[in-house]
């Protein structure tokens, strides 16, 4: 972490310099930039780890993912090599214009800390403006979100993934029309224009990867739908980049853990598996991992400048999918999440930090020291729980 | 003036409408009906909540309705669905209750903006009218004095409101309508005031969702359908720790919403 706050302060000192330095640093790289709302950091790791199969890549996937974070990654690597970018949704236009990425990986659009971005179709919007003015070869995109499929239209060429997508709530008005839109189980349209699910490229199932009519067994270590979705988009890009397949399948192999996320780690003798989740999107995909029935869980919530000032969007999880299990509310707004769960009449208790969140866990009659406690929280609660395990990523 | 002594024993269950939460309901605005769900439940009051989408008939029936708050687009969408149906305008008629959050206040009044900022006609459920103003969104936790809840039956008084608010309109209350209280944190309606109150028909600012962070509001709606007399006390513990919390946050400026020089200029 400390090492992420100091490149970025040296990539502002450098842009103060020189506002061009981004296009600079990449005019002879082959660039991709992967962006989203939810799983950027993962994908951006799986994708550079899939090209590394057979070439050099330098990425940032530490997270600094606005231009200076970029621009600190790139000026200490060989001027030719690969650049991976993970894009902050703001950004991507100002980096796709500065960088001329050849290809271009948009994940999805959720709701994130709306008192900082306002609109996530005002982000769609901004998305195909900027594939229009800096088309890049190719872009990868979700077909199941409405929003990424209108943005990535405006694209000469697109390879639609079908991510099975069940977060739907935040694209419900047309972004072309404002018109109504249909989901079935897996199609949708908008009911008043002609915006529609585009023909799959990718698809994802419970195991596999099916890719240029090539079906592979899901190669990854880490958890649930939502990291195999995150490879196909990797995979699919790594082919359009000139990487095989076979050789990109079996690079992804290794990975158990993307900066910290899935990180297993002991605390006073208690195993705890560190998660991440966001926003309601994030969420919806995390409480799908959890484990054991009956495990006891602790749940972490800030609302630093980085998650969002306000937690409202805790009312739009459904935490109550924890079921019986006991839950300890941490984290600054612990006492939102404490309501929250007053309302959804879950079984819960507040702790002042994780420690103390731990004390109550073993005291419960459900602990089982065998099976990782799950500490789920948002972006700052989730650093400051990897730097109590140790840090370093 | 309805008699609440027969209200009490109900032989229906009170019936809540979400209005086109895909629409309106970007904010965890949901959690409104889920808050004023259990608090009937936990009375042991039945209650029916209904989603009503956009496209579908409006029932007119229902006891209360949610308007949550919502992006410039799906605003406009769900006032020209709401006006095809007229279900809400006859809901209103017959004396239902309504809670308008934010965007869904801003649509019930006479007029309001769209995304490009053009004045366009809303419902006129709620006498007020919302203008575009020169001056930055307001987003930021909004705090008000000791809110005074007008009713046919008298005034209620609701404690201070507490929430988070991020609008860019400014609401400015008609004659006919009360509003909730001052504002002591914040910007509110943007005239120093929070809130509209038409009748039946309440539009906030406020977003938490407003009735978790604010129970007394909660109950003073559902009171209007059931009478304050079957509205025994509930175990509030936790919603009294963090509106404490948030009301300490707010005075303090933890999370001091943006402000103009402008502003502070016409605050002083």
């Amino acid at each position: 972490m400390h090492f992420g706050t100091g490149s970025v302060i040296g990539g502002r000192v450098s842009l103060l310099i020189d506002s061009s330095l981004l296009a600079k640093l990449t005019a002879n790289r082959d660039v991709a930039i992967v962006s989203a709302t939810n799983g950027k950091t993962t994908t951006t790791k799986l994708l550079s780890t899939a090209l590394s199969a057979e070439r050099p890549v330098v990425s940032n996937w530490l997270g600094a993912n606005m231009t200076p974070g970029i621009v600190a990654a790139l000026a200490a690597s060989p001027a030719n090599e690969t650049a991976v970018l993970e894009v902050d949704e703001r950004w991507v236009d100002s980096v796709l214009r500065d960088t001329n990425a050849n290809t271009v990986v948009l994940l999805n659009l959720s709701r994130d800390q709306l008192d900082r971005t306002q609109e996530v179709r005002k982000l769609a919007e901004r998305w195909r403006q900027a594939l229009t003015a800096t088309p890049p070869r190719t872009v990868i995109a979700n077909a199941d979100d409405p929003l990424v499929t209108w943005a990535a239209l405006a694209a000469p060429k697109v390879v639609w993934i079908a991510t099975g997508q069940e977060w739907t709530a935040d694209a419900a008005g047309c972004p072309a029309c404002s018109g109504r839109i249909d989901f079935t189980d897996s199609d949708w349209s908008c009911s008043s224009c002609d915006l529609r699910r585009p023909a799959i490229d990718v698809s994802v199932s419970n195991e596999t990867i099916t890719i240029d009519g090539r079906e592979f067994r899901s190669p990854l270590a880490l958890p649930g739908r939502v990291n195999r979705v995150n490879a196909a988009f990797a995979l699919a890009a790594s082919s359009e980049m000139g990487v095989s397949l076979t050789a990109a399948f079996d690079a992804l192999d290794d990975i158990t853990e993307v900066a910290g996320r899935y990180r297993v780690a002991d605390i006073n003798g208690t195993k705890i598996r560190l998660l991440l989740a966001k926003n309601p999107a994030g969420w919806h995909e995390a409480l799908e991992l959890l484990e054991g029935p009956t495990t006891p869980l602790v749940i972490a919530i800030n609302a630093r400048i980085a998650d969002g000032h306000d937690p409202s969007w805790l009312w739009d999880v459904d935490y109550e999918r924890v079921g019986s299990r006991l839950v300890i509310a941490i984290g600054e707004r612990r006492h939102d999440l404490a309501v929250r769960f007053r309302y959804g009449n879950i079984n819960h208790a507040v702790a002042e930090n994780l420690d103390a969140a731990l004390e109550l866990v073993r005291a419960s009659a459900e602990f089982d020291p065998t099976v990782p406690v799950d500490v789920a929280s948002n972006y700052t609660a989730f650093q400051d729980h990897l730097q109590r395990v140790g840090g370093v990523l | 003036m309805t008699s609440s002594s027969t209200s009490t024993h109900r032989d229906s269950a009170v019936t809540i409408v979400s209005l086109y939460p895909e629409l309106l309901g970007t904010y965890g605005d949901g959690g409104n009906a889920l808050v004023l769900s259990r608090r009937l439940e936990w009375r042991g009051i039945a209650v029916e909540h209904l989603t009503v989408d956009a496209g579908a008939p409006v029932p007119d029936s229902a006891d209360l309705y949610l308007v949550g708050g919502g992006e410039d687009g799906p605003q406009v969408q769900a006032t020209r669905e709401l006006e095809r149906s007229q279900g809400l305008h006859r809901a209103v008629d017959k004396g239902a209750v309504v809670l308008a959050i934010c965007a869904g206040m801003q649509i019930l009044g006479h007029r309001f903006p769209d995304a490009s900022g053009a004045s366009r006609d809303g419902l006129g459920l709620l006498d007020c009218e919302t203008v575009r103003v020169d001056r930055p969104r307001a987003v930021g936790e909004l705090l008000t004095t000791s809110a005074q809840f007008t009713t046919a039956r008298g005034v209620v008084d609701l404690g201070p409101l507490t929430g988070f608010e991020n609008h860019a309109g400014r609401t400015v209350p008609g004659p006919t309508s009360h509003v909730l209280a001052s504002v002591e944190v914040g910007e509110g309606n943007g005239n120093g005031s929070e809130g509209v109150v038409t009748g039946n028909v309440i539009g906030t600012y406020l977003h938490g969702p407003a009735l978790a962070r604010n129970p007394r509001l909660a109950d003073a709606l559902l009171g209007l359908i059931v009478g304050p007399e079957a509205l025994t006390s509930l175990d509030d513990h936790d919603v009294d720790v963090l509106r404490a919390e948030r009301i300490h946050a707010a005075r303090e400026h933890e999370l001091a919403p943006r402000r103009s020089w402008r502003d502070v200029l016409r605050r002083s």
